[in-house]
């Protein structure tokens, strides 16, 4: 779906922002910087209250996001159980930093707040399947697991 | 059953359920909440599916995906019933085994049994498990009898006769009265009175009038929410269709956070069949009571705990808490009055109105009745989501409940609440767990994380790494939350460093006091508590660090003796593992 559409079966008020942040994220996987000033001008908001709210949220990205997301559950028991350097060799392996895309948009990386399955940290989330205990080692087998039922 | 126009209905309905509903032998329960699915369990679930067609059993066996029951750690389990064999941790493989003997002849596998790490006694029933035995679940006793999709489970088991009792038994009043009369108090950590929200709110000028379920769970290491909204959905939809009614509310949101898909999922189609059965909507029941509830997936920020920043959330705008009063009671979500409650509070309250207010306030203390989900984690056996009695003493939920330290190492340590929350030293474990005597010991009930180290934990480091997630948090509206977290990481980085100095102690204390007086809203009022207690109850670890640049638990790396430092990189590991 495109963000034109998108926007005109939106609502017309402030209070179907994040709603529609939402919407336009799930289909173009990120939200385009050229569509900022079509969001306020369908809720009538300037631009910069759009901006403020998505730039506030961590759920919302600027960046476009690749086929296959990847996100590395950062919360507390995560991170004792060594979510850090689960994040660290994924970094390495794709080339680019926790937040961005690969060079070739196939994947992205993302850090993501706590899931709540905390006995199993470290966990991993690729497009919505859940991975516990994972490794430095065993993320290439994610990975390929990922790239094989794209 | 079609839309039920009139209370006698819903008995009606609970009869032709229960009538209806195949007379299986057996039925198994496959724990299926975000972390069985992430452990494997639906694939169990297809693989018992397959063999109990593949074995023409299908009329006698039954088999259910369950929400949570709670045991994290041993996932993915199964519960059979009517026996109420637990087995943990499966493989596919297991499961023709299963089938064949425990389904079909009674038999109990002893490597699937459950092991208690205290005792090493094996315990096949689940009822005979410590960690359930000592437990008292309200609100989550029912999650492995429920499918979560299915309203149906939820009738049978009595749902929506509290509602029932509220629109045709009772008025507005007599509910608040009641609730206000079980002593029931918010479970999102402030711990005020539902009944007198619920009357302030009543009472407000103004209309429309709003209610807010916030399922937003920011806490880190916290899943009670997304337990009950994945597990037993109706619950809370029930308690706050109930709340409306008492308050006069017209409509209502449910908040839930975008990394809980499964819990937005569950909730989303737990509305949509109370709606067409007619428990949602316009004329519930056939009164005239109209009311309805919107599924609103907000963007994740912490902070969005306060109140007023929630709301900001759901308005559209960067979610910033601001000043108090007006409370939300009198000008909440666009101006109008408004009542929010956490997830677990609203669970309770239909359990309030069928067993009424004394039989609650049994449960519990006398200034804090009812339960209270846990979440244990950290360096304990049974990470899990545990309800216990408020008051029930931290000892009890972390060697009965929690089967106590991983390793059989000694406990240094608790903390409760999250990252916001102090750490209680282990000669303090007959601390209770309620709302008053935990912010004595300088901590908070919060909404019920509970994290468990052992003593190769360095207490400057956890403290560093709570406030690393309040800094990282802080929404940056008010300043001495803004710089004070900040201003604390930085002294707090230096002392791990090795780069301590001797004011630093006074420096962190000062900064406390100043973010505890003046922050706007929570956020900032608690984010000192890790600090404060470390220094309360360890300054001898900060002492080490300062004076001596020495890291007594040798987790902090650049003060780790050069010639150990392979040696410790291990233990380092491990430590770090309790936070």
């Amino acid at each position: 779906m495109d963000i034109e559409k998108i926007l005109k079966e939106s609502g017309a008020s402030q209070r179907d922002l994040v709603p529609l942040l939402h919407k336009i994220q799930a289909a173009v996987g990120h939200i385009p910087r050229e569509s900022i000033a079509a969001i306020a001008k369908q809720l009538r908001l300037s631009e910069s209250e759009v901006f403020g709210v998505l730039s506030f949220n961590k759920s919302f990205t600027l960046e476009p996001r690749g086929k296959i997301r990847v996100m590395v559950c950062r919360g507390t028991a995560c991170h004792v159980r060594g979510g850090g350097k689960v994040v660290e060799e994924m970094e390495k392996k794709f080339g680019t930093p926790a937040g961005r895309s690969s060079a070739g948009k196939e994947l992205s990386l993302d850090e993501t707040g706590c899931l709540g399955c905390c006995a199993m940290g470290p966990v991993v989330v690729v497009n919505g399947t859940h991975y516990s205990q994972v490794s430095p080692e065993n993320v290439d087998s994610i990975l390929e697991k990922a790239k094989a039922s794209d | 059953m079609k839309k039920l126009s009139h209370p006698h209905h819903l008995a009606e309905w609970k009869r032709i359920i229960l009538e209806e509903r195949p007379a299986y032998d057996k039925v198994i329960a496959v724990s299926s909440g975000t972390c069985g699915r992430a452990r494997g369990s639906l694939q169990i679930f297809e693989a018992f599916k397959q063999e109990i067609e593949r074995r023409r059993l299908s009329l006698t066996v039954g088999i259910e995906a369950t929400g949570c029951h709670g045991l994290c750690e041993m996932e993915p389990n199964i519960v059979i019933s009517p026996e109420g064999f637990f087995y943990k941790k499966l493989d596919v493989k297991d499961i023709p085994a299963i089938v064949e003997r425990t389904i079909l002849k009674n038999k109990v596998i002893p490597s699937l049994v459950y092991e208690d790490p205290a005792t090493g006694r094996k315990h096949p029933r689940q009822n005979e498990i410590p960690f359930y035995q000592k437990q008292t679940r309200l609100l989550t006793e029912n999650n492995f009898r429920i499918n979560p999709e299915r309203i149906e489970d939820y009738i049978a088991l009595d749902g929506y006769q509290a509602l029932a009792k509220a629109l045709f038994d009772m008025t507005s009043e007599s509910v608040i009265a009641e609730v206000k009369a079980s002593g029931l108090r918010g479970r999102g950590g402030a711990g005020l009175l539902t009944g007198k929200k619920w009357e302030s709110c009543r009472e407000a000028r103004g209309h429309p009038k709003y209610i807010i379920c916030d399922a937003d769970e920011g806490d880190p290491g916290s899943s009670m929410s997304r337990g009950l909204l994945e597990a037993n959905p109706h619950s809370l939809i029930e308690g706050m269709i109930i709340g409306a009614y008492a308050i006069g509310a017209s409509e209502g949101f449910m908040c839930v956070g975008t990394n809980y898909p499964l819990a937005v999922e569950h909730i989303t189609l737990a509305l949509e069949q109370a709606r067409n059965h007619g428990l949602l909507g316009s004329a519930i029941f056939g009164s005239e009571f109209h009311f309805d509830i919107h599924v609103v997936q907000v963007a994740g920020a912490f902070v969005s705990g306060d109140e007023t920043s929630l709301i900001a959330a759901l308005e559209g705008k960067k979610a910033f808490p601001r000043q108090q009063p007006p409370f939300p009671a009198q000008q909440g979500l666009w101006g109008k009055p408004t009542d929010i409650h956490h997830v677990e509070t609203w669970a309770n309250l239909p359990i309030i109105l069928n067993k009424g207010a004394d039989w609650f306030t049994e449960i519990g203390t006398d200034k804090s009745p009812g339960t209270k989900i846990v979440t244990l984690g950290g360096r304990i056996n049974n990470t899990s989501l545990a309800e216990v009695p408020l008051g029930t003493r931290l000892r009890k939920i972390i060697f009965d409940i929690g089967g106590g330290i991983k390793d059989k190492r000694a406990l240094k340590a608790v903390q409760t609440g999250g990252p916001r929350g102090g750490f209680i030293p282990a000669e303090k474990m007959d601390v209770p767990l309620d709302y008053e005597t935990l912010s004595q010991s300088g901590s908070i009930l919060g909404c019920g994380g509970i994290i468990v180290m052992d003593k190769d934990t360095c207490m400057v480091d956890a403290a560093r790494y709570s406030l690393s997630v309040s800094a990282e948090e802080s929404c940056g509206k008010c300043a001495p939350c803004r710089v004070g977290t900040r201003q604390m990481l930085e002294i707090l980085d230096r002392i791990s460093h090795g780069q301590g100095q001797a004011s630093d102690i006074v420096r962190l204390e000062d900064l406390a006091a100043v973010m505890k007086a003046a922050s706007l809203c929570d956020l900032g009022q608690t984010a000192p508590n890790p600090v404060l207690t470390t220094l309360r109850y360890f300054k001898d670890e900060y002492d080490a660090h300062i004076r001596e640049k020495r890291c007594p638990a040798l987790v902090c790396q650049s003060l780790a003796p050069a010639r150990k430092k392979a040696k410790n990189s291990r233990k380092q590991e491990t430590g770090r593992e309790a936070i």
